[in-house]
């Protein structure tokens, strides 16, 4: 299936194919490739599969359908095509989903992350009612309108699996052609990680290491390394939701760390901006970062 | 005459727009044939998900030609003026006209094609149009100038009967080619003319008509369930989302496992609704079957398949919220409510726990002082666990579940029924019209919760203004008012709200820094330099909120009276009586005051209130007339003509009608032989007085009035045979101190003076 995508989307719409990011992250949204890419003027498409960790979710593996880890596959195509729904349709199609088989609706869901400073408008599309990819309109982006703005899909692939493979239950799902399943090689895993996000770790160590990231990116940021800047933020960002997974924060403190993430991430994204804005304008006569 | 199609066809717009975008459609656009001086026989307007569309009837086909006429300068005026006029109106000096010796310049304006009016106002409808939320998109979208729309914009039919009206915006050109159903008809359809457009696109599997779809979903939903032996839940609101979401709608039974049917039917209806926008369906017991229905945008090769699939995504869902059922119920609710501590209710109110404390109190003591007939344990015990489920994780998924889950979880912990129903139903009556509760520990946890909140917020002096009422006080405040008058309860609003106010335990050390320097205007730290001391309660209540208790409780009962004064109107009674009974003022009893209105109104339809209150009207108007200020003029300090009615002072008013009681003994026995009918009203007054005013201490009102009904006769006499005005000083003043005698005694009743009639 990832392979049907990166050959359909590489042929389609010339993206560049790109790995995963290597750090711990709770969605394919926060992979450079995306985040700092809509930001500025020149054309950019991409694909690539993001694994995703988002500690709340975890079910110790009880639930058919809800994880903690699970993978994403992102397409950014910046400026949007005009006919970027098409392609994406077709791509269902590419990976067997016939639409006069299963209903597929556009149904509005608008995306919103104040931690990026980001905004978009778009839908979740479901497929026979379930959420299989989120399709946004990115309008701003750390705080900057984006200028063009990047069409972001972000397909659900466990989700889409089990309707090709017809399962009910993610653990069920075929991983190759010789009886592994999603569960021979993850269910262990979830349970562990599970247990360890909501009763195991150690959250005098998670604190430290969110005030660490914290400094970390300041210091990257006063050294003029912004896309270092920004993989602290992204750290920062998945320590609190362990925290968050570990029922330690209030809730007042929650707005207040949500709060330092925000700014970490909005100052890594400014600065990146910044320093990347003369060469943007040199290249594009005319425009402006604001 | 011709027919117009506007079709603005867009990727997906969102269902909950549609119908407010084609009012919008509508108004735009005629608005700017009102502009043009254009009038169309009919207008009519779609939406699809796809779509927004119009079609405007018997449009003529070019604009009335107009000459407009415009003043310039006077014959003989500076050359200047006149210079500057003709470049204004673009004319030369023969071509003016002359009248009175003032020049005008006449254009004759021709009518205009209404192609072209249509042309120029197709672009200006796309820009104005005032969606909700807009974006950008595309290669265009370099610019923060490009066009917006509430999704990508993608083709425009514009189409006077058979011709293509030509128009462009942000490279989007007009014409009469459009899509039809996404997956049913994916190549181009050709619009002939206006007329074809609804069944050329419904032959390309699209219903244009928004109504026609939601006629569709309501009927199929219907007999899918009656063909699966079931009746449907109607719900309008998602007949209307469903046609929102789909082009081509055909709804679709599907069975859920039956096992899930343990979960509360509430959960599973919000669960099915809100996430899924699927109707749920009830057996003929009326219960809850394990049945959906879904709404898809197709006619599926295998409807089997879809439903499949959504049955997997509802399962998913529900064993999402089985779990939430079940882990929430691992936790007894006393200990859920332990971490209320850690939500604010109001940054300058703490926490959720610290209104939960002040309820519990103020319940238990409803309870112990009588007030409410229920146990004060049980209510407290009830209050303590009310909010509870807030911090549970269904509620946290389904916020609306807020109560009813508190409710679930109590009777599954074992709790008497009295505190299961209670946490259930503390919130209501939410509104008019909603059930008022009746069982005595729901009531008091209400009544607590609502006095609390109102109190709390009037302290720190967030009272509700003109259209802004963001804590919804006005609806609490109505809400008691239905507690109180439902259940007849004898409430003591000043004593109660002292009671919340003298136990209600300020935190102050726990309020946020912000609060300090919010309302003083320093930190806590410079207030303390500064001499205060935050152990000193009334100091610091009145340094941080400048507001102070009692005022606030004052405040509150006026806003309580003034909600109910509303309320009573806008049932149906009269004002005027409504008004002559709170004119007596110092009465906070709701349920008195109430059935004091509705006696007065009994009686003043009767003829003997009919004829009194003429009585009463002719004996005030010789008082005013005479400028009479008798034995209470001391105390005429108001203006009003009733000084009495005014004196609402709870403390004064005794006082007052004592010393009243002294001077109206010294001239109830008039020092001269009284004519027949002034004595028939001495006796009359003297039976009644006492009587009218014992009947309205006994809470007897239809006998006070009846008492006043005594008088009438009386009255009417007095006033055929006594000359009020006699030569004899003593006896004018006699006479003028019965009608005002007679004047209080209906005023122990009701201030008559503010009956209209």
């Amino acid at each position: 299936m990832i392979l049907t995508l990166h050959d359909f989307w590489s042929a389609e719409a010339g993206c560049v194919i790109l790995q995963p990011y290597d750090m711990r992250m709770g969605a394919g949204t926060f992979h450079t490739a995306t985040t700092l890419r809509a930001l500025g003027p020149e054309p950019w498409n991409a694909a690539f599969v993001q694994p995703c960790r988002r500690p709340t979710d975890g079910r110790y593996g009880e639930n058919p359908n809800r994880l903690q880890h699970y993978y994403q596959y992102q397409v950014i195509l910046k400026p949007s095509p005009s006919d970027i729904q098409e392609l994406y349709l077709k791509s269902l199609a590419a990976i067997g989903i016939n639409p006069l088989a299963h209903d597929i609706r556009f149904v509005e869901d608008d995306w919103e992350s104040p931690t990026l400073g980001a905004w978009g408008l778009g839908w979740e599309v479901w497929c026979d009612g379930m959420e299989v990819t989120q399709f946004t309109y990115f309008q701003q982006m750390g705080g900057f309108d984006c200028k063009p703005v990047a069409g972001e899909l972000t397909y659900g692939l466990e989700r889409l699996a089990m309707y090709i493979q017809g399962v009910d239950n993610v653990y069920d799902l075929a991983f190759n052609a010789s009886g592994v399943s999603y569960g021979d090689v993850f269910l262990e895993n979830e349970r562990q990680m599970s247990k360890w996000n909501f009763e195991v770790a150690d959250t005098d160590a998670l604190f430290d290491l969110f005030a660490k990231a914290e400094a970390e990116c300041r210091n990257a940021l006063s050294a003029g390394v912004p896309i270092a800047a920004y993989e602290q933020a992204v750290e920062a960002s998945h320590v609190f939701n362990l925290l968050q997974a570990r029922g330690v924060i209030s809730v007042q403190e929650r707005a207040s760390y949500m709060g330092r993430v925000r700014d970490l991430a909005r100052s890594s994204c400014e600065a990146y901006a910044a320093k990347m804005t003369p060469e943007w304008e040199a290249k594009y006569p005319g425009w402006s970062l604001v | 005459m011709a027919d117009f199609l506007l079709e603005l066809r867009c990727e997906e717009i969102p269902a909950r727009m549609q119908p407010k975008a084609k009012e919008d459609l509508a108004r735009l656009f005629a608005d700017a044939l009102a502009k043009a001086g254009l009038t169309a026989g009919s207008v009519e307007t779609f939406a699809t998900p796809r779509r927004l569309a119009l079609i405007a009837k018997d449009l003529p086909l070019a604009t009335a030609a107009v000459s407009e006429e415009t003043k310039g300068p006077k014959v003989g005026a500076a050359p200047q003026a006149l210079e500057g006029f003709l470049r204004k109106v673009g004319l030369t000096e023969e071509q003016l006209t002359e009248r009175d010796g003032v020049y005008f310049a006449v254009v004759e304006k021709p009518g205009r094609e209404t192609a072209e009016v249509l042309a120029e106002t197709i672009p200006a409808i796309i820009r104005a149009f005032p969606w909700p939320k807009s974006m950008r998109w595309g290669a265009a979208s370099l610019s923060t100038e490009s066009l917006r729309w509430v999704r990508p914009l993608s083709g425009i039919v514009a189409l006077l009967d058979g011709a293509v009206v030509p128009c462009e915006i942000d490279g989007i050109a007009s014409g009469r080619t459009t899509m039809g159903h996404r997956f049913h008809h994916s190549g181009p359809v050709e619009i002939a003319n206006p007329q074809a457009y609804i069944e050329t696109l419904r032959g390309a599997h699209v219903i244009v008509h928004f109504s026609e779809r939601c006629q569709l979903i309501r009927e199929g939903a219907t007999k899918a369930a009656d063909e699966a032996g079931l009746t449907l839940v109607a719900d309008e609101g998602l007949v209307i989302e469903n046609a929102g979401l789909t082009e081509w709608p055909v709804p679709l039974l599907g069975r859920f496992d039956e096992t899930f049917l343990d979960v509360p039917s509430e959960v599973i209806q919000l669960t099915a609704r809100v996430n899924q926008k699927y109707f749920v369906c009830e057996d003929e017991s009326g219960k809850l079957a394990n049945a959906f229905i879904c709404t898809v945008n197709i006619d599926p090769i295998d409807p089997a398949v879809v439903v499949d699939g959504n049955r997997k995504v509802l399962a998913a869902r529900l064993s999402d919220a089985r779990f939430f059922w079940e882990q929430d119920q691992k936790t007894p609710l006393a200990v859920h409510a332990k971490k209320l501590a850690r939500i604010t209710f109001h940054e300058k109110l703490g926490t959720v726990a610290d209104k939960v404390e002040r309820v519990a109190k103020l319940a238990r003591w409803l309870c112990e002082e009588g007030i409410v007939a229920g146990d004060p344990a049980l209510a407290e015990q009830a209050a303590r666990l009310c909010k509870a489920d807030l911090v549970t994780e269904m509620v946290g998924e389904f916020p609306e579940l807020q109560g009813l889950m508190g409710g679930y979880y109590a009777a599954k912990e074992g709790l008497q029924q009295e505190v299961s129903y209670a946490i259930r139903d503390h919130y209501k009556p939410v509104g008019q019209g909603d059930d008022v509760p009746t069982a005595p520990v729901t009531v008091v946890v209400s009544l607590a919760d609502k006095l609390d909140t109102l109190f709390q917020f009037f302290l720190i002096d967030e009272k509700p203004t003109g259209s802004k009422d963001p804590f919804a006080l006005r609806r609490s405040a109505l809400s008691i008012a239905a507690l109180v008058l439902r259940n007849g309860l004898r409430l003591p609003f000043r004593h109660a709200l002292d009671y919340c106010g003298d136990e209600e335990a300020w935190r102050f050390e726990k309020l946020p820094e912000s609060a300090w320097t919010a309302k003083c205007g320093k930190s806590r730290a410079d207030l303390e330099a500064a001499g205060f001391r935050p152990d000193n309660d009334e100091q610091a209540r009145g340094m941080l909120l400048g507001w102070p208790t009692g005022l606030a409780r004052d405040a509150v009962v006026d806003f309580l009276i003034d909600r109910l004064k509303v309320q009573q109107r806008e049932a149906g009674v009269r004002h005027d009586l409504i008004d002559a009974v709170f004119a007596l003022g110092g009465e906070y009893d709701l349920v008195r005051l109430l059935a004091r209105v509705h006696a007065l109104q009994a009686f003043v339809t009767t003829e003997d209130g009919a004829n009194l209150l003429a009585g009463y009207k002719r004996a005030a108007n010789i008082l005013k007339k005479e400028g009479w200020r008798g034995i209470e003029g001391e105390i005429s300090q108001t203006g009003e003509e009733d000084p009495l009615a005014m004196v609402d002072d709870p403390d004064l008013a005794p006082v007052i009608a004592a010393k009243m009681a002294d001077r109206h003994a010294l001239t109830d026995q008039p020092s001269y032989t009284p004519e027949p009918a002034e004595k028939a009203l001495i006796d009359a007054l003297d039976a009644a007085a006492p009587r009218a005013a014992d009947a309205v201490e006994a809470e007897q009102f239809a006998d006070a009035m009846a008492a006043l009904a005594t008088l009438r006769a009386p009255i009417d006499r007095f006033f055929e045979e006594v000359t009020v005005n006699a030569d004899e000083a003593k006896k004018r003043a006699a006479r003028l101190a019965l009608l005002a005698r007679f004047r209080d005694a209906v005023h122990r009743v009701a201030n008559f003076s503010r009956i209209e009639g």
